[in-house]
């Protein structure tokens, strides 16, 4: 593991020597590639790389070299990494950043020095209102959109009262406080666990069985979801307690939950059967390029990144020293994302619809996502009023 | 008050899958002098040979003895080819050795079976809850778990109290110099502790996952925890290492489940939502640092040397 690192980092470094500045368009990548949420990691990796295929690996005419980097799900890790791609490796984008707590530790790093960051999966509540800056993009949505898009539907279904359970991080108390913000029956408790150790349930469990709720809402990404369900079903809950997630049951987690998912809802702002072109080629050559695998939200959200990462420098041809046309550029967001519509507000969150996700059996007898509703359409995040930027 | 009963089953469950990982670990730490940070690696290499081996049989239960047998076996391997090299040495030159076998381990696991972990699928008689009292119904496999472990406590108590293997283990542990001096073949007993550590730590993997899933580092965390709880138990006692991992179990799970709630009484109820999950996992470690303070050699010391 740490020898691949090592390998890794000369390798990068022997990439890196010989080119002058101005000849490639740097990008560097934060993302976890080890431990047990690699498999997110390494599926954004595989997306940006087919984004780059797709773009003739070429962005305004130069070449574009990536710099990828593990954070080890590590807040100070990521930190460091950041620090390390914008002092030295001096790259022109910083991509990636799958938790809302090590994107919080890195942030400052990356706006101090006025390197585009764009944040392909955590979108902390303190980045879309107070932190906001002129050089932070964000191509996936602000943590408590998606859980509030549960709670509109919970709320549209009838559900009379809520235990909500999540982990005790930055995202973890947005998605419990976004699901609190549109729900509204009765919450009557909420739990949250040591993040990422804990890993057995058993104790929370317990209490959202005694609590008189009538359903469970959870936030679990990665492998935390698998086990979470696991454990929801042998509790023998999944018959007393309907089970409401959001970024729980994904493409990644999927093949490991199987049929613990079946009839679990959850909100997703991109399905892979989204019926826009951008998605149907971005999912067919996904699979076509990456044998038995297929691309999550996660993925989608860095296909989108590297788009628009694309569509900045093609407006300055090139000329990344032009900071201030990129930013114009990207606040346009004229790219063609795999959702279909998306726009910016103020503070650079995505404007977009959420929808309604369930588990179905597909034509080759395997488990996979289906889009059932759209729950919301064109929601802008609830804190862009706190952002300075207009 | 059901809700208190069902959290101690949580916690005694928890206790007692703690226990089987230390009990291997207090064993060869206390009878060999062998500092084992791998053993966490045997854990993990029980959980992913019981789910190739269930997958391969299709039988639950074969699958598990199968696994069981492998984990051993590996034990013993382990224990000829690389560990009987290093006991002669230094705690710090066992440290660095096993750490290596760590990293060996996981991108050994990584080759074989790829990065994405597996899942051990349970049985359809073990997936449901059954009811314990009435209105208080309790997952099965949880059960299960607790049922395993104490039987496999008192089959280690009955080996290690009143078989002669057990009698050498014993003498071992108080005093090695003194049994190779008595003519017991040392070496074969190192060989046959080691196994035994290894089948308990595999058996700790394999029960552990069915509930969690079955990935690259897994034994890592834990093992952190059967080391406080070999230093709370005293290192080399079995006994020590029962009651200290159910004590261990009980206050992490009983803290999870309540000191939210008291903290809700003193403080606003969002603080007490974020700060009670951070001060319940530290119970564990003030635990320790108090043992460590009181009773520096731990609660149930193996006799002296």
């Amino acid at each position: 593991m740490k020898k691949a690192f090592w390998l890794a980092g000369i390798a990068a470094m022997a990439l890196t020597q010989p080119a002058t500045a101005g000849d490639t368009i740097k990008i560097g990548f934060v993302s976890t590639f080890s431990g047990p949420t690699a498999v997110i990691g390494n599926d954004m990796r595989n997306s940006f790389e087919l984004a780059l295929d797709h773009l003739g690996r070429k962005m305004g005419g130069k070449p574009v070299e990536v710099i990828y980097e593990d954070d080890g799900q590590k807040p100070d890790i990521g930190k460091q990494k950041t620090e390390k791609l914008v002092q030295s490796d001096k790259v022109d984008f910083i991509v990636g950043y799958i938790w809302s707590n090590v994107l919080l530790a890195s942030l400052k790093t990356a706006v101090d020095s006025k390197t585009f960051l764009i944040t392909a999966n955590a979108g902390p509540s303190q980045l879309a209102g107070e932190l906001c800056s002129p050089y932070v993009f964000s191509t996936s949505w602000q943590n408590d959109q998606t859980p509030q898009a549960m709670g509109t539907y919970m709320t549209q279904k009838g559900v009379k009262s809520v235990f909500l359970i999540g982990p005790n991080y930055a995202a973890g108390k947005d998605m419990l406080a976004g699901v609190k913000s549109t729900f509204k029956g009765e919450v009557k408790g909420e739990e949250y666990t040591v993040w990422p150790s804990q890993l057995d349930f058993s104790a929370e469990l317990t209490k959202a069985k005694n609590s008189g709720a009538e359903s469970i809402f959870v936030f679990y990404p990665g492998a935390a979801g698998v086990q979470f369900l696991n454990q929801y079903a042998q509790a023998g809950l999944k018959q007393t307690m309907p089970l409401y997630t959001a970024f729980t049951i994904d493409e990644l987690s999927l093949p490991l939950q199987k049929d613990n998912a079946i009839g679990v809802p959850g909100a997703q702002e991109w399905v892979n059967d989204l019926p826009n072109e951008e998605n149907k080629r971005f999912v067919a050559d996904y699979r076509k390029k990456y044998t038995g695998k297929r691309p999550s939200f996660y993925g989608a959200q860095t296909y989108d990144a590297a788009s628009l990462i694309n569509s900045a420098v093609v407006a300055v041809k090139g000329d990344t020293s032009k900071k201030d046309e990129m930013k114009a550029a990207m606040q346009k967001a004229t790219f063609k994302s795999v959702r279909g519509s998306f726009k910016f507000g103020n503070n650079h969150m995505p404007i977009q619809n959420f929808y309604l996700q369930d588990v179905v059996k597909d034509a080759d007898g395997q488990l996979s996502l289906k889009t059932v509703a759209t729950i919301v359409k064109d929601d802008q995040d609830r804190f862009h009023q706190k952002c300075p930027m207009k | 008050m059901l809700v208190v009963v069902e959290q101690f089953l949580n916690g005694l469950q928890f206790g007692l899958l703690l226990f089987l990982l230390a009990a291997g670990l207090t064993l060869v730490f206390g009878i060999m002098d062998f500092v084992n940070l791998a053993h966490g690696s045997l854990y993990m290499m029980g959980a992913y040979f019981a789910a190739t081996f269930v997958a391969w049989t299709n039988s639950f239960i074969l699958g598990v003895f199968m696994a069981l047998g492998a984990t051993l076996l590996l034990g013993v391997v382990l224990e000829f080819v690389a560990l009987r090299h290093l006991y002669g040495r230094d705690h710090l030159d066992h440290v660095l050795a096993t750490f290596g076998l760590i990293l060996f381990f996981n991108d050994a696991v990584r080759l074989i079976w790829g990065p994405a972990g597996l899942v051990l699928p349970l049985p359809s008689w073990l997936t449901m809850p059954v009811q314990i009292l009435p209105g208080v119904y309790y997952p099965a496999y949880r059960l299960s778990i607790i049922v395993v472990a104490l039987l496999v406590a008192a089959l280690l108590y009955w080996v290690v109290m009143r078989t002669r293997v057990g009698m050498l283990i014993r003498a071992g542990a108080s005093n090695r110099e003194m049994i190779g001096a008595l003519g017991i073949n040392i070496k074969l007993l190192f060989t046959l502790v080691f196994g035994l550590g290894a089948a308990l730590a595999g058996l700790a993997g394999l029960m552990q996952a069915p509930i969690l899933t079955v990935q690259i580092g897994m034994g890592e965390n834990i093992l952190i925890l059967a080391f406080v709880i070999i230093v709370i138990g005293g290192i080399g006692s079995i006994r020590g290492a029962f009651l200290a991992a159910i004590f261990v179990g009980l206050i992490d799970t009983l803290g999870r489940a309540f000191l939210p709630d008291l903290l809700r009484m003193v403080l606003s109820s969002t603080a007490a939502s974020t700060a009670a999950p951070a001060l319940s996992s530290m119970l564990i470690y003030l635990l320790m640092a108090i043992v460590l303070v009181v009773r520096p050699e731990g609660l149930f010391p193996a006799a002296k040397r």
